[in-house]
């Protein structure tokens, strides 16, 4: 029984007002919204109690974009106006998603920069643009549901996403304006809701395969902290491809070309998704298939049949398994429980083959298409302040290795796969030729020694190099992953101190100033549009700044004398001031001369947090060394 | 965080190559609770940065202890003692024969009858091997001296090598599952 909290008239049990939060699975099929209420997180329906939003967005001309089970309802018969499954072309560029298969089911155009457009009756879209789509409208979901606006949103993506494909779906949450707490990785999630859920200690394997992407992590569950000790997985592999497998099978069996139009293959695609639904129960199933003349192909399907055409794809699920066991440095007796998680893992020759490799019965009790929003909402209601106490803790690692391009095309990695995120390296450069006041850097993703082999991530060119005589310069590159897994570079000159600038050319994204474009041409009335927006941010951001130091005022005043206090208290009223005004300008430079003046208060905030994690280890234990 | 501590007074250890892995990886999360930049999530941005910084170095600090092999070389360095991995080491000839050994065997695993028990047998072989070495170490850092620290040095060297060998023997295994 939950006991009721009783507090004093007048005095709240919570410092913090509740804020909104949530937790956002933006998936391959479908999407789903969640957020914790009363301690308990659950998803959010629509209007008709439906928990799941088909991922598919259908353009018309001159209307707003349709989303979810109407667009998908009509998936078939406008193919080329309808975007299914656009998650698989997020940070990919036109050479990537030709790859994807033989026939490309829209027609692309090429845009100025690398990323693809569609072409629709609607326009031409980037694939970032249209999962912003999904995103404004669960955003609309939750903030209808629960009445306010939400203050933050953890979203979920594929543990073996690359920066590129992260960097997507983070733009993609901007476009939609949201306040983005965290990029969590999905098996992490899934960890995270499973975990808690079963006070689970020890190691666990999260199974995660979806409708677009597989990954395998291995995590290690210690008193609230998820520490992720290898991941693995392939960013292109999922219930798609077994669909894709299914309707090859088909068109062979009843003779459809391979030249075959749009409206017939997108049907052949439904076709075998619900079969493969089917077999999940039945033994058997009957197929009838409409021709593009009208006519019908009738045939069936057994679940032996489907099983062997599935099965090379489930074994290209295994090796990842296999690797991330070995990373992580853990055989398959140590695994304590396998976790499901995404629809495919519904395919019973899946879980049997997944039985087989870890040799115990993988847990199928969660349901696989829930569980990784539950998690992230959990994850967001920490984040965004609501339970300060919590000792939850999610500690995430670089899926795969982070490298620099090297003379004849070779990769010299600097950041392996598996390490712990944050991470920072630096390597040290020099110029080699006299007066050089640039140069430029190739960094690239992937495990491959051949930089033609990896993902190109971006070309950094650093430049206000000092300019000295050749191999005199000591250039100090510093690349920095953060806890989304998304990199950053900073350059400096060793020997004079001096920062170099940096500029950044994604090789598969859009540039600052694209995504300013795209967020004019969302708005009707651009210009005074764009200006509110930029009130509101800096409003917003100045709250935030205000009220954490507040907190941080009341926990740690100890650490500052009276003048310093007083000089704070200064810098945060004429902020205050600001921040009730108009001018976005005046109040982003009060935010930074209060960031200054603060700047040493908060550097002995984080040394005194140190020693408060280590308290209760004695002196004495520390200066016992021996050696 | 001093620039001065090392990653032993990081997380309150005492500076020695014999560590405690249990205790080791409780301070590791007990810093991560302080620092991790979740903890900042609401934070101002000097916060948040400074808190990415912090964390990323007690991870480096972490995977730094946590491996005998980097914490003997961390060690040696905290004692003056340079490493240069761009320069041809000298190793005594003995082990470089044994090294031309293990890889010419790595090397014909694809061409022996059962390529997985080959290749599994050779791992096994080199993971008996760096754990003597490790035992080794153990007892030069005991000893500490001049002496026994300039051979500590030839170890980790050695334990190098043995390392890509077995970052290749992995990469191979991983080729030959893949063929199955």
């Amino acid at each position: 029984m939950a006991l009721l909290q009783i507090s004093e008239p007048g005095q709240s049990t919570n410092p913090h007002e509740h804020r909104l939060a949530a937790g956002i699975d933006l998936g391959t099929t479908n999407s789903l919204v969640a957020t914790v209420r009363s301690g308990r997180a659950d998803t959010l329906p629509d209007a008709h109690d439906r928990h799941l939003l088909p991922s598919v967005v259908r353009y018309l001309p001159n209307q707003d974009p349709v989303v979810g089970h109407e667009a998908k309802a009509v998936a078939a018969d406008d193919p080329l106006n309808t975007i299914v499954s656009v998650k698989r072309y997020m940070g990919r560029g036109i050479e990537d998603i030709k790859n994807l298969g033989k026939r490309l089911p829209y027609e692309f155009v090429a845009a100025e920069s690398a990323v693809p457009r569609f072409h629709t009756a609607g326009g031409d879209v980037s694939p970032i643009e249209v999962s912003a789509e999904i995103l404004k409208h669960l955003k609309q979901r939750a903030e209808a549901t629960l009445n306010g606006d939400l203050t933050g949103v953890v979203i979920t993506v594929p543990a073996y996403f690359d920066d590129a494909q992260r960097q997507a779906t983070k733009d993609a949450a901007k476009l939609a304006g949201l306040n983005v707490l965290r990029l969590l990785n999905e098996p992490t999630a899934a960890a995270v809701a499973y975990g808690l859920d079963k006070s689970a200690e020890g190691v666990i394997a999260v199974y995660d395969l979806g409708g677009g992407t597989f990954d395998i992590s291995i995590l290690r569950l210690n008193k609230g902290v998820f520490e992720v000790m290898a991941t693995a997985g392939d960013s292109a592999l999922g219930g798609d491809d077994f669909d894709r497998a299914i309707a090859t099978w088909i068109m062979q069996q009843a003779s459809i070309s391979d030249d075959a139009g749009h409206h017939q293959l997108r049907r052949l695609m439904r076709d075998a998704c619900a079969a493969k639904e089917a077999l999940t129960k039945a033994e058997t199933v009957p197929l009838n298939i409409e021709l593009d003349d009208g006519s019908f192909w009738h045939g069936q399907l057994t679940r032996e049949q489907m099983n062997q055409l599935l099965d090379p794809l489930i074994q290209k699920t295994l090796l990842p398994c296999r690797r991330a066991l070995r990373d992580a440095g853990v055989t398959a007796d140590e695994v304590q429980a396998v976790v499901m998680v995404g629809g495919s893992t519904r395919v019973p020759r899946v879980r049997h083959k997944v039985a087989e490799f870890y040799g115990q019965q993988p847990l199928v009790d969660i349901n696989p298409d829930t569980v990784v929003a539950i998690g992230a909402a959990i994850q967001a209601d920490i984040l965004v302040g609501n339970k300060p106490d919590d000792e939850m803790l999610l500690l995430d690692v670089i899926p795969l290795a982070l490298g620099l391009e090297t003379m004849g095309g070779l990769v010299e990695k600097i950041i392996p796969r598996n390490t712990t995120i944050p991470v920072a390296r630096a390597q040290d450069f020099t110029t080699f030729k006299d007066g050089q006041t640039a140069m430029s850097i190739h960094v690239v993703q992937g495990e491959r020694e051949l930089v033609s082999d990896c993902r190109s991530l971006g070309r950094f060119t650093l430049h206000e190099i000092p300019s000295m005589v050749a191999g005199a310069a000591r250039i100090r590159v510093t690349f920095q992953v953060d806890a989304d897994g998304l990199l950053s570079v900073t350059a400096r000159e060793e020997t004079t101190g001096v920062q170099s600038g940096i500029e950044v050319k994604p090789s598969y994204g859009l540039t600052d100033s694209e995504i300013e474009t795209m967020l004019r041409d969302s708005l009707e009335h651009a210009e005074d549009d764009v200006a509110a927006r930029k009130l509101l941010e800096q409003q917003v951001e100045a709250d935030r700044v205000l009220e954490a130091l507040a907190v941080a005022l009341v926990q740690d005043r100890e650490l500052l004398s009276e003048e310093e206090r007083q000089r704070i208290d200064k810098a945060a009223a004429n902020l205050q001031a600001k921040r009730d005004g108009t001018d976005h300008l005046a109040i982003k430079a009060a935010i930074s001369e209060l960031d200054k003046t603060a700047s040493e208060f908060v550097a002995r905030r984080m040394d005194s947090s140190i020693k408060k994690a280590l308290a209760g280890h004695t002196i004495a234990e520390i200066a016992g060394e021996t050696e | 965080m001093e620039l001065t501590q090392n990653h032993f007074e990081l997380f309150g250890l005492p500076v020695a190559f014999d560590i405690d892995a249990h205790q080791l990886a409780e301070r590791y999360r007990e810093l991560q609770r302080a620092l991790h930049p979740d903890r900042y999530a609401n934070a101002s941005d000097r916060e948040r940065r400074l808190s990415i910084q912090h964390a990323a170095q007690v991870n480096e600090a972490f995977q730094t202890l946590k491996s005998s092999l980097q914490r003997a070389r961390y060690l040696l360095q905290l004692k003056g003692i340079e490493f240069d991995d761009e320069k041809e080491t000298h190793l005594d000839p003995a082990f470089l024969m044994e090294q031309m050994e293990l890889r010419e065997a790595l090397a014909e695993v694809k061409t022996e009858t059962d390529p997985l028990a080959s290749l599994t047998e050779i791992m096994a072989d080199i993971t008996a091997r760096q754990q003597a070495m490790e035992d080794q170490l153990r007892q030069l850092f005991a000893a500490n001296n001049e002496q026994t620290r300039q051979q500590a040095k030839q170890l980790v060297q050695k334990m190098q090598f043995l390392v890509r060998l077995q970052q290749e023997a992995e990469e191979l295994e991983e080729e030959l599952v893949a063929l199955l």
